[in-house]
């Protein structure tokens, strides 16, 4: 027994990345049209330099020393990438599971006539793959998780605009359900917005809301009721006929707060309140 | 000891807070108040926070007392001003502030007032030609 695994592993690494790249290429799950050979090529180079060259005899097993933390941080860093440009779980699986692939091929070439060597190295390398597989996951899943984030705030940001329909009337269309982080949202918004453009009378239209329970109806009323605070009036307007039978059946009161079926009649309502007309022009009389 | 100037303006009394209140301030102004609206026989009270960015439940209590106690003494009580976040934070403490008139600025506030004025004039003069009729 004249060399180690990891020296053998370190001499051998060449013949590694070739066989792991031909693993790669040869799945037919190979995702071209995310990722280009070469650049397959560089990250797997990348990752096979780092993870050899950390290799020594004593740290096979446990990933928490310090000595892996650059292949964790490299394997880290393709997790996410791959999570971000849309990589399904199982391509990622792939990539490291046919790394050990080709790391056990390599010990079989190598390693000729000695089966009980040969069956703790591989256990030992094995082990060893399937820890950094989990961390891939981890940070893969953590990718993910970092794309939901960011897309549930952009909703959160684009799904609350605050229009000017009059000279001091806003409006402000909900779409979507109203949970109590949105309704903050939609609450600072529309005050914010209140106080910027001095308008006396905001319109809530929640035709876009798909269901109204006592939660919803409470973030509804608490809306009006800072509006009114703040010196404006709050009209709720969109109501459809199933959702005035819910609050009814509900037993939510919402008398003291003024109500409208349509945008429409939300908006002469205002008109009304500000003492506007609207009328048709009468037409010139021509001779 | 700092003091919250009550200012009279003609039939009404302007408060405006430019300072973050604390619990003393906010009870001597209550008393304050209390004692100028009944010696200056005010209409209307306009209280302006505009400068208040910081307010718990007692504060919110002591603007409602103020309120409530004004409309004891005929005059009506106009809160101008509100920041957003003031307003938000009443609302989460449960404070809804009934029985208290709110107006987006100084001058909205005036007209509120001076509206609500005029009404509660029409309708004193309503009563009385009523009583007339009854009595002929």
């Amino acid at each position: 027994m004249s060399l180690k695994t990891h020296q053998l592993l370190q001499k051998k690494k060449k013949n590694i990345l070739e066989l792991w790249m031909k693993n790669q290429l040869a799945d037919e799950g190979l995702r071209e049209d995310l990722i280009s050979n070469d650049e397959l090529r560089s990250q797997s180079e990348e990752l096979v330099d780092a993870l050899v060259s950390n290799l020594s005899s004593q740290n096979f097993t446990d990933l928490n020393s310090d000595e892996w933390s650059p292949v964790i941080e490299i394997l880290g860093g393709i997790a996410i990438t791959r999570a971000r440009q849309g990589f399904s779980p199982r391509e990622t699986g792939n990539f490291v599971f046919s790394l050990k692939e080709a790391l056990l091929e390599v010990l079989q070439q190598e390693i000729v006539n000695d089966p009980q060597h040969l069956f703790s190295e591989s256990l030992k390398i094995n082990r060893l793959m399937d820890n950094l597989s989990v961390v891939t996951f981890e940070t893969f899943i953590k990718g993910r998780e970092e794309v939901i984030l960011r897309q549930t705030d952009e909703i959160a940001e684009i799904s609350t605009p605050v229009i000017r329909v009059w000279d001091g009337i806003l409006a402000l269309p909900i779409i979507g359900t109203l949970d109590s982080a949105r309704t903050q949202i939609v609450m600072e918004n529309l005050l914010q917005e209140i106080v910027e453009t001095g308008s006396s009378i905001a319109i809530l239209d929640i035709s876009g809301v798909p269901a109204v329970d006592s939660l919803v109806a409470q973030h509804l009323i608490k809306t009006v009721s800072a509006t009114r605070l703040m010196g404006a009036e709050c009209i709720i307007s969109g109501i459809r006929p199933e959702i005035a039978q819910t609050v009814v059946h509900l037993g939510i009161d919402l008398s003291n707060i003024i109500t409208k079926a349509t945008l429409a009649s939300a908006l002469s309502h205002s008109f009304k309140l500000m003492k506007l007309e609207v009328r048709k022009s009468t037409p010139i009389a021509k001779f | 000891m700092d003091k919250i100037p009550i200012l009279r303006l003609g039939n009404f009394l302007l408060v405006t807070i430019q300072v973050d209140l604390y619990d003393r301030l906010a009870l001597n102004l209550e008393a304050d108040l209390v004692q100028m609206v009944n010696k200056t026989n005010a209409r209307g009270v306009l209280i302006d926070i505009s400068a208040v960015t910081i307010v718990d439940s007692f504060m919110g209590r002591i603007i409602g007392n103020i309120a409530s106690m004004s409309k004891i003494l005929d005059a009506e009580t106009v809160v101008v001003g509100m920041q957003p976040a003031v307003a938000i934070t009443l609302i989460e403490l449960g404070l809804p502030l009934k029985g208290v008139h709110t107006a987006l600025d100084m001058e909205r506030g005036m007209s509120l007032l001076k509206s609500m004025i005029d009404i509660d004039g029409e309708d004193i003069d309503q009563e009385s030609t009523d009583d007339g009729i009854i009595t002929q």
